[in-house]
């Protein structure tokens, strides 16, 4: 088991979860097993490759500073919960 | 603050002055903007929509770090910072972790015990968030129009003593954003802000005491000010023998108090990792000369070459290089005035002395004003003067007007008959008829009371209304006294 209950307890805190007991156990099985994938990789000697973040080989994707039409504001708000005033509507922003 | 050591750093952030977003095309111009009616499917966050960098973004973040003394990075990575609030709609900002644009600068500033160089550790890019607004039903409502402009951060070394060598600092640092053209400078529309990092530890002691950050200083004063409040509050807490908890404070402008609050997330659970939406950025030597090749003549280096080229003074170089437009101006009129045989002093008595005056009292720019008082009017003042056309009460009367209608100088003296009388047949006329008029005087003059033909000038200018050259009133009044001398 890679990860401790409270690990796993604080990872789903940081993504918003809200999980029974139950499923925290889960989540500490489900989790370490991958974590645990992740530590056969890393057994692989990659001394020799450079690491990177993109599998495209692409370099310097870049764009000209030129201003584009934006979204129609209905559209941009179309999948919005809630909305006022041409906003989008949330809870208030308080912190647990 | 004798038994403490002050020491702060300063982490500015700055939108950069671009038309169109960093990764993507909406307009970057929100200011006047109804909400989210600059937003697409990227600034949104929403799945699938791909982030292309704006190219005029990263150049003018490598010219500001050239600005700034920095070594510019080759190689380039943007990462997510990833983190739940409603003003951030894909739930991680894209920013730069371990390979910021820029590194190692630095920025001289008149620090409180002469010159000092404050070192910035990095300037690297990211994107501005949302805007909330809080209602009353204990809802927010969110604008994502700001979200994705585009932004530097500029980190200063915690190099800075006191408040007012940070306020000094920040000024300092929006002067030279504003003057190479990557930032408006506007603080109280948000395009630049400023939060500080403060630790106090008792003098002789070597490790830095805790850090404490402080947020939501929307100006130079707001700045000083809550510097000020922060470091008494940990100077109390010290000598009374308590400790400071690293944490993030907020100024209170109203009540002038920093706040404890409540924190979003630990550095480390910001989870950085590299964009994958975003190739690495490679910036290689030829577009960092070619950024350099843009930068203009900076405000250091133009106060000095106003000092050594047309001898001015510290504070008249000062005042002159103050922002871009301002040292042109100066410099354009110089051109002028010295075609008239005047000198760049002369052009710096008349813009430093005069005309940022009339500005000050107008309230507006020197952009506006100059369509009245171009160079050309400065330098007419300065050669009616030179040629003793006007005298000197005139020149600034002339001026004045002139910069309230935009009519020129010139035209002004010759309409209003200010013009000083240097026909020298009138003058020897005057003086016959105030000799002639004044017998008692001119007695005592001849009589050896040399201070007698005071009285005599000093009729003539009554008579002229000032408008007669003092000294040439005296040469016609002794001509026709003292015929033989
Ligand atoms: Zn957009």
């Amino acid at each position: 088991m890679s990860l401790t209950l409270e690990e796993t307890a604080h990872v789903a805190r940081l993504a918003r979860l809200r999980l029974t007991p139950d499923e925290l156990a889960r989540m500490q099985v489900q989790l370490s097993n991958i974590l645990d994938h992740f530590t056969l990789l890393q057994e692989v000697d990659v001394s020799d490759i450079p690491p990177t973040a993109q599998v495209t080989d692409l370099v310097n994707a870049m764009r000209d500073d030129l201003v584009r039409p934006s979204l129609p504001r209905d559209e941009a708000l179309a999948n919005a919960p809630a909305q006022a005033e041409g906003m989008f509507r949330v809870g208030a922003i308080f912190e647990e | 603050m004798h038994d403490y050591l002050v020491t702060i750093g300063l982490e500015v952030h700055a939108q950069i002055l671009t038309a169109s977003k960093m990764f993507c095309g909406c307009s970057a111009d929100y200011a006047d903007a109804a909400p989210n009616t600059h937003v697409c499917p990227t600034c949104l966050g929403l799945p699938g929509a791909l982030p292309v960098i704006n190219r005029r973004a990263i150049e003018f973040a490598i010219a500001t770090g050239l600005a700034l003394n920095c070594r510019i990075q080759h190689a380039n990575l943007i990462s997510r910072k990833n983190y739940f609030y409603a003003d951030l709609p894909s739930g991680y900002q894209r920013s730069q972790y371990d390979d910021p644009l820029c590194v190692a600068g630095w920025l001289d500033i008149d620090g409180d015990e002469g010159p000092r160089r404050i070192g910035l550790t990095r300037v690297h890019i990211e994107e501005d968030t949302g805007k909330l607004t809080h209602a009353d039903d204990n809802t927010s409502l969110v604008d994502f129009n700001r979200a994705g402009v585009p932004l530097m951060e500029i980190v200063s070394e915690p190099d800075i003593a006191s408040p007012e060598e940070a306020k000094r600092y920040f000024q300092k640092l929006r002067q030279i954003l504003i003057w190479i053209g990557v930032n408006t400078g506007d603080m109280e529309k948000g395009a630049l802000r400023c939060d500080a990092n403060v630790s106090l530890r008792p003098v002789g002691q070597e490790a830095y005491g805790a850090k404490v950050e402080i947020k939501n200083m929307n100006s130079f004063r707001a700045l000083e000010r809550a510097l000020v409040y922060e470091i008494d509050r940990q100077a109390a807490v010290l000598r009374a023998g308590g400790r400071i908890t690293q944490e993030t404070r907020g100024w209170d402008e109203s009540r002038g108090i920093t706040e404890a609050q409540r924190t979003k997330e630990g550095s480390a659970d910001y989870r950085y990792f590299p964009e994958p939406d975003i190739p690495p950025l490679q910036v290689d030597e030829t577009l960092i000369d070619a950024c350099r090749a843009r930068l203009p003549e900076l405000p250091d280096t133009r106060r000095a070459r106003f000092m050594h080229e047309y001898g001015l003074s510290l504070q008249d170089a000062e005042t002159l290089t103050a922002d871009r437009h301002r040292a042109a101006y100066y410099e354009r009129t110089v051109i002028a005035v010295q075609a008239v045989g005047g000198t760049p002093r002369d052009a710096a008595v008349w813009i430093a002395g005069e005309l940022l005056r009339l500005i000050n009292d107008t309230g507006e720019e020197l952009q506006a004003a100059e369509t009245r008082l171009p160079p050309a009017a400065v330098a007419e003042v300065v050669d009616m003067l030179l040629r003793g056309a006007i005298t000197r009460t005139t020149a600034k009367e002339a001026f004045e007007v002139a910069f309230r209608t935009g009519q020129s100088p010139a035209q002004i003296v010759a309409e209003r008959g200010w013009a000083v009388i240097s026909d020298t047949d009138a003058l020897t006329r005057l003086a016959r008829e105030v000799i002639a008029a004044h017998p008692k005087a001119v007695a005592e003059y001849q009589g050896g009371k040399a201070t007698a033909i005071k009285f005599l000038i000093g009729q003539i200018m009554k008579a002229t209304k000032g408008q007669a050259s003092p000294q040439m009133v005296q040469s016609a009044l002794e001509a026709e006294l003292d015929p033989g001398a």
